[in-house]
């Protein structure tokens, strides 16, 4: 049973087994095309399969969008650690919830491109590392590997080919920045989730200092039908640089939200209206997420873009991981700043002073706030105060939770400002003062 | 030696060596970058994000604790740009760290002060409610209030990797991030206090100092430890000649910043009720308290009796009496008293290892050395808690350069968790298992043999020609337990050996033969218990003691001398290793002399003239004039430093008696004798569960 209906608008290429009958068993798998992919690759060389995948501009799915084959390229050759490759399905954005149906509809298709990509790269062991709240989705994902392994496309000597490959599933317990590759490597490690010191990365030293490919779930599912249809048809589908499809995530105040798969590319727009059915009671469009709570928020002039990663970054904000999320015109912007620093104060590690400190800050001035207490100079100090994280902080997070703190107060600049308690130029405005800082 | 890089700095172009992180190489040029997490010697964080530098053509700013130089890079230090982060940092810290400074230990002394004072903003933007939790005890000696951390997780990295411990980590997340010991609401581990020394601001305070004083009212005295032999400087804080605290936080020593329990906070046994404060002599059975006067003139009228009357003179010295005080006693009991029954509980070989070793000036391993060593093997010693400074020298050589540490001990030791090998064996077969090892040993290309008491008599002979055999440089440390063993035994506190092994040439009775006799006149007993379960045979001898407590050799004396201890008084000592420093007075106690003293005052009584003068000053002059290897260079002793002496200049005519040399056995929280006047010894919870070998309790 899908969770949503899907679009005639969509390209399905990842979720082409959605809908399926048992479309999780390997049965299934097999009879439309499974393991085709792994077979075509075991006869191509290292390069050759990384090659393909740099042509396909496949860019990481979680929300970086760094390109998945230069990332592959990085892993040394001539080392003699073993080499690993790592799943991120710690899926933990706010509003992202694409990966859990990919494993929950098509775990085969996972297992098959963490086969391609260990060839690549010569690996010899995988870990799916799944957050602990899918707990769910880490027996459907055991299920398929055992599928897997009593069918012989996992284990020793895969389907005759002589490859080695062991899978396990690694389970999270309730932590955001466990997404982060570096502080994910230390969670599957048995230590505290906090991130690593870059460099070096985790091609070069990753899951026990050996080199380590780590993707997103979506990342590694589009590579089986990369290397069936070749690196050049999945560009194609997209924008120069940004190839291939992707999940949306489309949430919010729509008539129809759900997980479409749309070409990279596709109108944001468009999608909202023609795929999302729409702002749900007929009311106005004010404003979007675009890929996740960490990304700078779009106002609703500035929605009319190609929703790929080059695009969006350049309109000031992110792809991201894909959840797009849309608010209508009763939405109260000030609590949606509140709400999403709560999320991240609560996840900072707490290792970094800017993150938690900064974040615990905001929280707490954005809660002020809130209930009326505010004052004009708080305004300018909300910014103020996540720009000192910006950058500085000792991972992303930092970052996360500050760019959309800034993009809300300087969009929405209004919205704060009709929550005063005082009115601006008046003997208790403070900004009228010298800065001391 | 790879090529040195160049790059800019602050608009000057240096260079440095390839590897250099960014804040070395800065602090080297003589700029400060302002870091709380960055420790050298321990693992890089990144965490505090206050030594944030501009690199050219990198986008963000980086941290220069983890940044080494590049060739061509240009960085600047001081921008706008970084004032301004620095600012914001230390605005940031301050949204959670309470004000407590009015109330804090560290005011005065706190990094995050000094960093606000330097960097900060004058004013604060921050008018929320901050986190609190209540101020937690860990143990009898550490106390933590979490307000006050900064998260720098440098006590987590010295209790982990500097001693090799653990038992400090950090709970919950955020904001919440707390420091938590391992017993989760107690510490058990060394109790030594290295947490608290390291911590920048209050949050670890300590329970002997809390509240008692601000930094700048106490006159900060560095002086060599009074317990074990390892020769650790402790800084004592004194205020009107009392002492509130000690630590090495100017690494002023061969220590560096390292102490243990006894040399942060075992000096408290200065004040123990008990300590003896008046002369004493037994009437009748019962010790009455006398003036120095009368004391003196009973003492030098006895000695002046049975020096007419060829009578029999004992003396045990001490392993805790300086350099000085153990040469002029001996001096005076060779020459004036005629006896050569001089001894001390001796608790190594030193005198057969120097005996086989004769002739190698090089062959004696130092302190630094052991930092430095390609590989080391320790025999018979749980040296973590017997020499908790040699132990944690060689656990950051393995850790800084894997260095191959081997131990062949009784019982599995805390080195385990690093060495390349453990070899467990009985005392009687560890030379067996050491010679096992040789193919290893040889292919490690420099050694360093550590041994104890299991090695002694010929088996040291055994040991040195076993490493010779090698054929790669060996050098050695005979373990012996106490702050001044070695220079006991250098200074010739020995029956047959005189002042740097010199043979006397005379004969006279060692230490059990001393207690064993039945005909002694008078025994002289100075800064030992060597009475303690056991008694002296000569009913009828004069005893003479010089000492701290009442102890079961003081309870035997017909004359009591309250003595000063190590921490009141001028001197020199030897450490394990052989290495010379100085001892300055840091504090008082009424009523006692330092032992110096009363042999000076015991001389002048007996009218004794014409002898070397009782004054530390002109013994030091003597010893270096006259004591084989003990020429060290003033200056380096006079201003705090150590001098490596090399007594080792031919044979020596050792009679071996292993029956003679037994180790002290102490543990982390016990000291001997002295030990159990301190307080704080007492009452760490560890000392009546700790015991040596046994690594289930306080090594993990």
């Amino acid at each position: 049973m899908l969770y949503n209906e899907p679009s005639p608008l969509e390209t399905k290429v990842l979720t082409r087994r959605f809908g399926l009958e048992n479309s999780a068993s390997i049965d299934t798998y097999l009879a439309t095309d499974g393991y085709k992919a792994f077979m075509k690759a075991v006869g191509m060389t290292q390069d050759e399969i990384i090659n393909e995948v740099k042509a396909s501009n496949l860019r990481g799915r979680g929300g970086a969008g760094f390109p998945t084959g230069m990332k592959w390229s990085f892993v040394p050759r001539n080392v003699e650690k073993p080499r690993y490759i790592v799943v991120n399905a710690d899926e933990s954005e706010p509003g992202t919830c694409k990966d859990r149906l990919l494993i929950e509809y098509d775990p085969h298709q996972l297992i098959e491109g963490v086969l391609i990509a260990a060839l690549a790269v010569g690996a010899k062991a995988g870990y799916i590392y799944i957050r602990g709240e899918y707990r769910y989705l880490i027996e459907i994902m055991d299920r398929a590997i055992a599928e897997a392994y009593s069918k012989g496309w996992l284990g020793k000597n895969i389907n005759g080919t002589g490859i080695d490959f062991e899978c396990y599933t690694h389970t999270g317990a309730g932590a955001y920045e466990c997404g982060e590759e570096s502080a994910l490597l230390e969670s599957l490690e048995g230590k505290r989730g906090i991130p690593r010191i870059r460099p070096p990365f985790p091609a070069v030293s990753g899951a026990w200092q050996s080199p380590t490919v780590l993707n997103n779930v979506e990342t590694y599912c589009a590579v089986p039908p990369i290397i069936l249809n070749g690196g050049q048809w999945f560009a194609n589908l997209g924008t120069p640089k940004n190839g291939g499809t992707r999940l949306f995530c489309l949430s919010g105040h729509v008539n129809k939200p759900g997980v479409y798969e749309l070409p990279m590319g596709f109108n944001l727009l468009r999608m909202i209206d023609e795929v999302g059915g729409g702002v749900w009671k007929g009311k106005k469009l004010k404003a979007v997420v675009p890929g996740g709570s960490s990304c700078p928020v779009l106002r609703a002039e500035e929605c009319d873009l190609a929703m790929d990663y080059d695009t969006v970054a350049k309109a000031g904000s992110m792809l991201g991981s894909g959840g797009v999320m849309v608010m209508d015109e009763d939405t109260d912007i000030v609590k949606v700043a509140l709400r999403t620093m709560k999320f991240y104060q609560h996840e900072s590690c707490g290792w970094c002073i800017p993150c938690r400190e900064g974040t615990t800050w905001l929280k707490k001035l954005l809660g002020r706030f809130d209930e009326g207490f505010g004052q004009s100079s708080d305004i300018n100090l909300i910014g103020e105060v996540a720009k000192n994280m910006l950058g500085r902080t000792f991972c992303p997070l930092g970052d996360a939770a500050a760019m959309p703190t800034i993009a809300f107060v300087e969009k929405f600049r209004d919205e704060f400002e009709a929550k005063l308690t005082v009115v601006p130029g008046s003997f208790e405005d403070k900004s009228r003062l010298i800065q001391v800082v | 030696m790879a090529d040195l890089v160049n790059l800019t700095l602050d608009g000057k172009p240096i260079q440095a060596a390839p590897g250099t992180l960014l804040i070395e190489a800065a602090r080297k040029q003589g700029i400060e970058v302002p870091a709380f997490c960055y420790v050298e010697g321990l693992a890089l964080q990144a965490a505090c994000r206050m030594c944030l530098v501009e690199v050219e053509k990198m986008p963000k700013l980086q941290t220069a604790c983890t940044l080494p130089v590049g060739e061509g890079m240009v960085v600047r230090t001081n921008s706008p740009v970084i004032q301004q982060a620095r600012k914001s940092m230390l605005e940031l810290l301050l949204t959670n760290h309470p004000l407590d400074c009015p109330v804090c230990d560290k005011g005065g002394e706190c990094e995050l002060q000094d960093m606000i004072f330097t960097y900060g903003a004058g004013e604060s933007r921050f008018t929320e409610v901050k986190h609190h939790v209540d101020e937690k005890q860990f143990s009898p000696v550490v106390f933590f209030d979490a307000p006050r951390c900064i998260l720098c997780y440098r006590c987590v990295r010295i209790c982990n990797e500097g001693m090799g411990v653990g038992a400090l980590g950090v709970i919950n997340r955020g904001v919440t991030s707390e420091i938590a010991p391992n017993l989760g609401d107690h510490l058990e581990c060394d109790e030594c206090g290295e947490c608290i020394d390291i911590c920048p601001v209050g949050a670890l305070t300590s329970e002997s100092y809390r509240y008692k004083a601000r930094p700048w009212e106490m006159n900060h005295v560095g002086t060599i430890c009074t317990h074990c032999s390892n020769g650790c400087k402790t800084t004592l804080g004194v205020r009107n000649d009392h002492i509130l605290r000690g630590n090495n936080r100017d690494r002023s020593g061969i220590n560096g910043e390292f102490l243990c329990i006894k040399g942060r906070y075992a000096f408290d046994f200065i004040d123990h009720p008990e300590r003896l404060q008046s002369p004493m002599i037994k009437v009748n059975g019962e010790f009455q308290p006398v003036s120095w006067s009368r004391a003196l003139m009973a003492v030098a009228k006895k000695f002046k009796e049975v020096r007419e009357a060829s009578g029999k003179f004992a003396v045990i010295g001490s392993n805790h009496t300086s350099n000085e005080e153990n040469y002029w006693l001996q001096k005076f009991a060779r020459e004036a008293l005629n006896t050569n029954s001089i001894d001390h509980r001796r608790t190594g070989d030193l005198a057969t290892l120097l005996d086989a070793l004769s002739g190698r000036t090089n062959a004696l391993a130092s302190v630094e050395d052991l930092y430095t060593t390609k590989a080391a093997v320790v025999i018979g010693s749980d040296l973590s808690q017997q020499h908790p400074l040699l132990a944690n020298q060689l656990r950051a050589n393995f850790r800084h350069h894997k260095a191959a540490i081997y131990t062949v001990t009784e019982g599995p030791v805390r080195e385990r968790k690093y060495a390349k090998l453990m070899r467990i064996a009985e005392p009687a077969r560890q030379l067996e298992e050491v010679e096992a090892l040789r193919n290893e040993l040889a292919a490690s290309g420099e050694l360093v043999i550590l041994f104890g008491d299991t090695v002694k008599g010929d088996a040291v002979r055994r040991l040195v020609a076993f490493g010779d055999s090698l054929g790669i440089p060996v050098k050695y440390i005979c373990l012996v337990d106490y702050s001044n063993s070695r220079g006991a035994s250098d200074m010739g506190l020995l029956p047959d050996l005189g002042p740097g092994y010199h043979p006397t040439g005379a004969s006279g009775l060692t230490l059990p033969e001393i207690l064993a006799a039945h005909d002694l006149d008078v025994v002289w007993i100075v800064g030992a218990n060597p009475l303690a379960g056991t008694s002296l045979a000569s009913d009828g001898a004069f005893v003479v003691v010089q000492e701290m407590f009442m102890t079961e050799t003081a309870k035997r004396a017909d004359v009591i001398f309250p003595a000063a201890s190590a921490y009141e008084k001028d001197g020199t000592v030897t450490n394990v290793t052989g290495e010379v420093q100085q001892l300055k007075r840091a504090s008082k106690t009424m009523g006692a002399k330092p032992d110096l003293e009363i042999f000076g005052l015991i001389a002048r009584e007996m009218g004794i003239r014409d002898f070397l003068p009782a004054k530390p000053d002109a013994v030091l002059e003597q010893i270096r004039k006259t004591v084989r290897g003990y020429d060290v260079p003033l200056p380096v002793l006079m201003t705090g430093g150590a001098a490596q002496t090399m007594p080792v200049n031919g044979r020596v005519p050792v009679v071996s008696r292993p029956e003679l040399i037994q180790s002290a056995r102490d543990t982390l929280f016990t000291s001997g004798s002295l030990g159990r006047y301190s307080h704080k010894l007492n009452s760490v919870m560890e000392r009546d569960r700790v015991r040596l070998y046994d690594s289930g309790v306080t090594a993990p």
